[in-house]
């Protein structure tokens, strides 16, 4: 496992091992193609950088804390639990970090117009606030569903400018916004630039969006040896297409010592078939232009998911973690909505941080992982975003009106 | 020959274009979707595009994607679909028929097994939206040998070079997709489509067909006057919704549009305008 040169995927076609690749219709090459060429061109161009650099700090920032969560930590009684506060990012959530980066390169590209997917919301009010900053036309795919569990995120989108669509096809939610998306983009290809969400999509948007997420790896394993003078023992983040996971991830990859640990939704439990849990109890196919594990039944159809958080609700992930699962880099676990909520509360009464509901499932496995290690090692959970936007869902779980 | 390769030889000798309807699997229902090819091929189809429903058909609009729910709601499956093409060909050994769908059914079939079954079902192409030449090294092999022939696009927005690259990869005929969109877009404009074909043929001399946002006889005719094969999908599709419930009246409806179409495309070829190819 040492032996593999992780810098060297994926390939130049995309491919992390039998994952990832390009699997979309003939009219979208071309564009792939086009965006592939301005992503090399402009990660090596020090102009670009430097531009996105400067809106990182100045816009987002960046860079945000690492926080040592003494109190969690005490009670856990094992490990120290540090967490790297995405939260604390203009917009509330590490989506930002990429909408910055492919909204520049919309720009230099001579695009128009903004179009995005979004789950939970984060990523549409991060692609309209970036849109808007730009004078960029903005418009936003949200499932149906989606829009009535995150009606805050939707009414800040619109706020910022952004059309929100309500996609009313399929299961309404992320993976219907998706395919609305992809349709909206081949009718529009040519002034119209796609920002992705996370690390899945064809090649080469889970390369791209994990360089623009890799930030967060980048500064954490920084802040840690500087807090401690050594590294982590164990990283957690969330999983839903997976880029703040990849984004803490990717730059620990060579680091062997460093345990990497996904937490995926088991929604209702992974034995009641109604979760979000690919990795974990799925297995490979081919949807939205790459080759992963999905969510699918015996014909090939895919299923249903279900989680009481809009962002993870999504039957596929990251082609970059399926190859980090199947090459044993990096191990895959899924948290019940019930347990997600527990790390919701837990947190938010031992540290004074109310966290997203995708987030919850981190904390969650966390207070499990945490007591089975000794006090001298260190766990960072990535703090992927603030739970302001579920705060109806937590009370409406909880029976209470507001 | 194949039976592809021989439906194209046989309508080049008579100056005409082929016309093939769209249809998908399953859709109204599952009963309905043999009488139904048997009825497009009386109107005059020279080849049937059977669509395989799939759960996310990104690459279509509104018309296909709801017949993909009406034939989901009974479960139609590749394997069902591969029951009706041999079910057909009980009857029909003549007419070739060509699955269109997305990739992942056919993954979780698995390759090896698809080809097999489609070869005993006697199925004659397929064509794979979301499975670009580039990422078809593993199926083309074993479709080969089934005798399948790998159907593939070329989109307006396909490069020369990439016109080469899948003009090598592809048997059977290329499918141009005549406008950027999904399926069912706007009406296609023909004047600029000319030009376009005589481009890919520098490339292959592969029968060209072309769809997406063919919907009447008028535009059908204009498009036989320079391509070899007119895909019409939507047009059909719709009526399928209009009818649901009456599979009969779908057959008859989709006919009289197939009907139609055959009578000017005839027409505007006999016309004296020379076959392409
Ligand atoms: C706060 C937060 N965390 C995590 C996610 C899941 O996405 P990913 O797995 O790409 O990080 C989302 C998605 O909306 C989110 O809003």
């Amino acid at each position: 496992m040492s032996k593999i040169d992780w810098a060297a995927f994926p390939d130049a076609r995309g491919h992390f091992g039998p994952y990832g690749g390009r699997f979309v219709s003939e009219t979208l090459m071309g564009a792939l193609d086009e965006l592939q060429k301005a992503y090399e061109q402009y990660m090596g161009d020090a102009d670009f950088m430097a531009e996105l650099d400067h809106d990182l700090k100045q816009f987002v920032g960046r860079p945000n804390p690492l926080y040592h969560a003494e109190r969690l930590s005490k009670e856990l009684a094992g490990a120290q639990v540090y967490f790297k506060r995405e939260d604390l990012n203009h917009t509330g959530a590490h989506k930002v970090n990429n909408t910055i980066g492919q909204a520049l390169l919309a720009k230099r590209l001579g695009k128009t117009r903004i179009i995005a997917e979004t789950g939970a919301g984060q990523h549409g009010v991060a692609t309209a606030t970036v849109a808007a900053r730009l004078g960029l036309e903005c418009v936003i795919y949200m499932g149906e569903e989606d829009t009535r569990r995150q009606t805050p995120n939707v009414f800040r989108m619109r706020l910022l400018g952004a059309e929100v669509v309500a996609v009313k096809s399929g299961t309404r939610t992320l993976k219907d916004a998706l395919n609305e998306a992809m349709r909206d983009w081949v009718t529009n290809v040519d002034d119209t630039f796609y920002i992705i969400g996370t690390v899945a999509g064809p090649h080469p948007y889970p390369a791209m969006v994990r360089d623009f997420q890799a930030v967060i790896g980048r500064e954490a394993r920084a802040q840690h040896l500087e807090m401690t003078g050594k590294l982590p023992d164990a990283l957690v983040a969330c999983v839903g297409g997976g880029s703040n996971a990849i984004g803490l991830f990717h730059p620990f990859l060579d680091d062997e010592s460093v345990e990497m640990i996904g937490v995926e939704a088991a929604g209702a439990g992974i034995e009641s078939g109604r979760h979000s849990a690919p990795l974990c109890a799925g297995q490979p196919g081919v949807l939205h232009g790459n080759r992963t594990y999905l969510m699918e039944d015996e014909h090939g159809q895919i299923v249903g998911t279900h989680s009481v958080s809009a962002g993870l609700d999504y039957p596929g992930v990251g082609p970059e973690h399926a190859w980090l699962k199947d090459t044993g880099r990096a191990r895959y676990v899924a948290v019940t909505d019930d347990q997600a909520l527990e790390g919701f509360h837990r947190l938010t009464r031992t540290e004074g941080i109310i966290p997203a509901l995708e987030t919850s499932h981190a904390i969650a496995h966390v207070l499990e992982l945490a007591p089975t290690m000794r006090p001298d090692q260190s766990i960072i959970v990535n703090l992927s975003g603030r739970g302001d936007k579920d705060l109806n869902t937590v009370a409406e779980r909880e029976g209470i009106t507001l | 020959m194949t039976r592809i390769e021989q439906r194209f030889a046989k309508l080049r000798s008579e100056n005409r274009a082929a016309l093939v309807p769209y249809v998908t699997a399953g859709d109204p229902e599952p009963a309905a979707t043999v009488p139904l090819m048997h009825a497009l091929v009386k109107a005059g189809a020279d080849l049937i595009e059977l669509g395989v429903p799939f759960s996310d058909p990104m690459a279509d609009g509104p018309v296909i994607q709801k017949a993909c729910e009406r034939a989901l709601r009974y479960g139609t499956s590749l394997r069902d679909v591969l029951g009706m093409v041999a079910e057909f060909r009980k009857t029909d050994v003549e007419t070739p028929v060509v699955l269109m769908g997305y990739l992942n059914p056919v993954e979780r079939m698995g390759y090896q097994t698809f080809a097999e079954k489609a070869r005993e079902a006697g199925l004659d192409g397929l064509l794979t939206v979301d499975l670009p030449p580039e990422e078809c090294d593993d199926v083309a092999g074993l479709l080969e040998n089934a005798q399948i022939a790998p159907i593939f696009l070329v989109a307006p927005t396909t490069s020369d070079e990439r016109i080469a690259h899948v003009a090598r990869a592809a048997r059977g005929f290329i499918y141009y997709v005549s406008l950027k969109g999904v399926t069912g877009s706007q009406t296609l404009d023909t004047s600029a489509l000319a030009a376009r074909l005589e481009a890919i043929r520098q490339h292959t001399d592969l029968p060209l067909g072309v769809g997406f946002g063919i919907r009447d006889a008028a535009t059908a005719g204009q498009v036989a006057r320079v391509a070899d094969a007119v895909v019409v999908g939507s047009a059909i599709v719709r009526l399928a919704e209009e009818f649901d419930g009456d599979p009969v009246g779908f057959a008859h409806a989709a006919s009289e549009v197939v009907a139609g179409m055959r009578v000017e495309m005839d027409r505007v070829r006999a016309s004296g305008v020379e076959a392409s190819v």
